[in-house]
């Protein structure tokens, strides 16, 4: 055939999987695609402005926009601290391999169950030392029921939990909006903030949420590393049939899991709700849900890393911020295109991670080495 | 009752055109989160498309040119994002959830931003008059003329595409090779198919007929007006789910679009309710999708299960 000597032709490269890759090499090659996407981010936002601003200007922007002044600081660490406490909340589900796309909807049903309490309780004129803790009860089991029902049905009969989750965001969206038309009935969807029934301030308003997701962090990592139930976690999510042969009850760990998921979803709704806005929105979740697979994912599911994934995630968001007004791009998109990017960069880490590439010439030597 | 009908089968495109792409992908064995934001590229693509072709012919455009300049762009535009998530999760071998959800983050956030600053909007209503004109004669022929003549070519264009599919899938080689990779990439691959040609065409091409979707809802659908990329990422998410409520089958999916979209109407053909009515009916979707996914896992006979091997990257050298 005319084909053979083609096929018979050594291919101009193969990929071969690697052994384990030392921290700093690993470290390394994420610092060089984070700052090729960067850069590639930059170049884009360089050649688009119209405000002749170049390609550095861009790391001066970010920075300003994060670290600029006092207050953007605590900003910074108010969102660093709400971004790591949801994905702490998504980190056991998804080393169970639990898909768990609804954090966005945990997170806002439980606003909207706090509000619900902030809002009958001004309403009634009740005392805040009955409301608080109503508050708090209220929205942790909002969250615990909105991350529990999927985990059921993903237990008994393997419904698709990606999917069923998303459908959960979707339909906190929808609850959020209907109580929005019964509470303030003019159509103008605007919520009024309830300031007399809130939770007390610590030397700042967002200390209480540092604080909070301080302990969370911790907790997560100790509860992960040292218990049990963490190791159950990790080995349902390696191999189920292992888990179910050396007799874990993996129905029971599922579920047992999302509950913590649920709990902590509900902690940041209680913060977001009762310590930081006061009042409920659609997009109160901001999203959140999402990023924090990223952010877990990048940390490979280690609590300590995600802290510097999250930072990286908040900086660059919240730094885009400023990069719009220096810029003048009137669209708030434009982080997303950014965090799109770096995400795909950072993705592709993966790969160079696992996997070496071998060229036709190396592998010929290696070859004779081996003679 | 007619209005609703109808009003389902026009949005139904969408939905048909996301699930289709989705099925597309899925039988090669790979679950692309990204279908929504690449529905949303596909929008982006196709309304440059139609702004750019508006401006050369200053509103005068011929109907077949500007179907194919919407077709092409979107289409396009679409394939080329699929191609980051083929070539992150085919030649990188990355986790395919999390690429698609990066790919849906950047998608969105990319049409938003292009739309809004680079799009001139301006022939947009023209545009759209011209790719939702139906025959010329369907208004005299009454109630059949309303039902099933009244819509622009994509939606019949759309129909054609899933039977379509639903032949190469089931009739072709071709189409026996993808599902073969679908179940079992290792076999497919001893029995000498390429496994990467294979998967890189049916992302690509999946993606292609995806961002149809995003294209006609803005073109078709609304008539051409635009306010954000986030309704197009939730009709993309709804797509993903018609995927399993149609069981992995294109021809399902015509009925089960229509009857998707006929729910996503409701609360906006029914008059004289109350803010609060509206708002809980808006509910009714995502709670049918719900219904759907609990009773196809719960019935769970061996006909609507997924490709085998669906979300698992194939490396030769692993087994």
């Amino acid at each position: 055939m005319a084909n053979t000597k083609k096929t018979n032709k050594e291919p101009l490269f193969h990929i071969v999987k690697r052994d384990n890759m030392s921290w700093p090499k690993r470290l390394l090659i994420y610092a060089i695609a984070i700052i090729i996407g960067f850069l590639i981010t930059s170049v884009f936002c360089a050649v688009s402005n119209e405000k002749g601003k170049g390609v550095w200007d861009m790391f001066i922007s970010v920075y300003k926009g994060s670290f600029g002044t006092e207050r953007k600081i605590w900003i910074f660490l108010q969102e660093l601290a709400l971004l790591l406490g949801v994905s702490l909340a998504i980190l056991p589900s998804f080393k169970m391999k639990f898909w768990n796309l609804g954090a966005n909807g945990q997170v806002l049903i439980s606003c909207l169950a706090c509000y619900a309490c902030m809002y009958y309780g001004d309403k009634a004129g009740a005392s805040p030392n009955f409301i608080i803790p109503l508050m708090i009860i209220c929205s942790i089991s909002a969250g615990v029921i909105w991350a529990v029902i999927p985990a059921i049905f993903k237990a008994l009969f393997k419904t698709n939990e990606s999917l069923f989750t998303l459908m959960m965001n979707y339909l906190a969206v929808g609850l959020v909006s209907v109580f929005i038309t019964i509470w303030f009935p003019k159509g103008s969807g605007s919520v009024k903030p309830i300031n007399t029934i809130v939770l007390p301030d610590i030397y700042k308003k967002q200390v209480l949420t540092l604080i909070v997701v301080s302990v969370l962090t911790v907790f997560m990592t100790l509860y992960l590393k040292m218990s049990k139930q963490g190791f159950e976690v990790s080995l349902v999510g390696e191999s189920e049939n292992t888990a179910r042969y050396v007799g874990i009850n993996v129905k029971k760990v599922v579920i047992r899991t999302l509950i913590l998921s649920g709990i902590i979803c509900g902690i940041i709704g209680l913060l977001l709700v009762g310590s930081i806005n006061h009042s409920v929105n659609e997009n109160m979740a901001n999203n959140r849900g999402f990023t924090a697979i990223m952010t877990a994912w990048l940390a490979k599911f280690n609590p300590l890393a995600m802290i510097l994934t999250c930072g990286l995630i908040t900086f660059i968001s919240n730094g885009m911020s400023q990069v719009r007004m220096d810029f003048g791009f009137y669209n708030n998109a434009l982080s997303n295109i950014i965090l799109g990017v770096i995400y795909f960069f950072i993705i592709g880490c993966d790969f160079f991670i696992t996997y070496k590439i071998v060229f036709r010439k190396k592998a010929k030597k290696q070859k004779k080495e081996v003679n | 009752m007619t209005s609703l009908l109808v009003g389902s089968i026009s949005l139904a495109t969408v939905f048909l055109f996301g699930s289709i792409g989705e099925i597309i992908t899925e039988k090669a064995g790979h679950l692309n989160l990204g279908i929504p934001g690449i529905m949303c590229v596909g929008t982006a693509g196709g309304c440059l498309g139609v702004s750019l072709y508006m401006e050369m012919c200053n509103g005068n455009a011929s109907w077949i040119l500007l179907i194919l300049v919407a077709l092409v762009f979107a289409f396009a535009f679409a394939a080329i994002v699929g191609g980051i998530y083929a070539l992150l999760t085919v030649s990188m071998h990355c986790n395919q959830n999390i690429t698609g959800l990066a790919i849906t983050t950047f998608g969105a956030g990319f049409t938003q931003f292009f739309i809004d600053t680079y799009v001139d909007r301006t022939h947009f209503d023209a545009a759209s008059k011209v790719l939702s004109s139906s025959l010329p004669f369907a208004s005299n022929l009454g109630w059949f003329g309303e039902v099933f003549l009244s819509y622009g070519i994509f939606v019949y264009f759309a129909i054609a595409v899933a039977i379509a599919t639903t032949y190469f899938l089931n009739k072709t080689r071709a189409g026996l090779h993808l599902r073969a990779i679908g179940e079992n990439p290792a076999t497919a691959d001893a029995a000498g198919i390429n496994v990467t040609l294979y998967k890189y065409v049916a992302i690509l091409v999946g993606s292609g007929i995806a961002g149809l979707g995003g294209m006609f809802y803005i073109m078709d659908y609304i008539g051409g007006s635009w306010e954000n990329a986030s309704t197009i990422e939730a009709l993309g998410w709804l797509s993903v789910a018609l995927v399993i409520f149609s069981m992995w089958k294109p021809h399902f999916s015509i009925i089960g679009s229509i009857i998707f979209a006929c729910f996503y109407i409701l609360a906006f053909k029914i008059t004289g309710i109350t803010f609060t009515q509206m708002a809980l009916l808006k509910l009714l979707p995502y709670v049918i999708t719900i219904i759907v996914l609990i009773a196809t896992s719960v019935i769970g006979s061996k006909g609507v299960q997924p490709p085998a091997a669906l979300g698992l990257n194939y490396f030769r050298e692993e087994r």
